[in-house]
């Protein structure tokens, strides 16, 4: 299949970012450059300098809303895309009215417990929906234990379930940008497989 | 009883076991996690009254920090 016939397919579709951080930003970017039509994307943090370590933006960006910045590089990349951002913090009673319309969510939070958070809320608000989780990717190296699961037709999760964030594990770019880039690539597989 | 715990075949010697008691007998000790049972999320306030049955198939995900 020629990349003009699978950005046509993948132009009809429409993904949920959760979280514009290291995982969402780099995700996103990855799905902007492969064609996918629209993006929701949620954050309302601001960009911090200590965030260029592994997050898709820039030192003139520093100040900015995470989302605001991400809409602002994605058209620079593909001004095709039509980026819907949302600068509010996710919850139980926001999300399916966020990411309404989306053929799939991509979990991109930092805290384990929003993460928790997010799936339960779309397992039980938008049954059917398929969220693709990002677990376990702080430090470095480690390549091989990076990996994909799926756990069912609406869970997928990618990264080594066990490498949790702290003071003296903090994340970094390469191996957050696997496991963002594995979670783009499993949302393109899926969206290649509707008909 | 045999479950299906991660796509291995697990024995435990009751019939039926709650969700806290098999996360107690397996020593699994990461805090934040999903299980699900035959395809069902189970929330964690019904881990103790949520029991796993002979031939369930029991998923679980663990959740790290960092993003």
């Amino acid at each position: 299949m020629r990349f003009s016939e699978i950005k046509t397919h993948l132009s009809k579709f429409r993904v949920g970012i959760a979280g514009a951080g290291g995982l969402g930003s780099n995700c996103a970017v990855a799905l902007a450059r492969s064609g996918v039509g629209t993006l929701v994307i949620a954050d309302f943090d601001v960009l911090e300098e200590q965030n260029l370590n592994r997050q898709y933006y820039f030192t003139d960006q520093i100040g900015l809303m995470k989302t605001v910045a991400l809409k602002e590089n994605i058209a620079h990349i593909n001004p095709e895309v039509f980026v819907i951002i949302h600068q509010k913090k996710l919850n139980r009673k926001n999300i399916a009215e966020i990411f309404s319309g989306c053929n799939i969510i991509v979990e991109a939070f930092d805290k384990a417990a929003m993460k928790e958070m997010l799936i339960e809320t779309i397992h039980k608000k938008m049954p059917g929906i398929p969220v693709v989780v990002g677990s376990g990717m702080a430090g470095w190296g480690k390549t091989n234990d990076i990996i994909f699961r799926k756990i069912d037709d609406t869970l997928y999760v990618c990264g080594d379930e066990y490498s949790e964030a702290s003071d003296n594990l903090p994340t970094i770019a390469p191996r957050v940008g696997i496991v963002a880039n594995m979670q783009a690539n499993v949302v393109i597989e899926l969206l290649m497989n509707i008909k | 009883m045999k479950i299906l715990l991660n796509n291995r075949e697990e024995e435990f010697v009751k019939d039926s076991i709650s969700v806290n008691e098999m996360l107690f007998l397996k020593k699994f000790s990461f805090k934040m996690r999903i299980i699900k049972i035959n395809g069902i999320l189970i929330p964690k306030e019904k881990y103790d009254t949520t029991f796993i049955h002979d031939s369930d198939n029991v998923q679980m995900l663990y959740l790290m920090s960092g993003g």
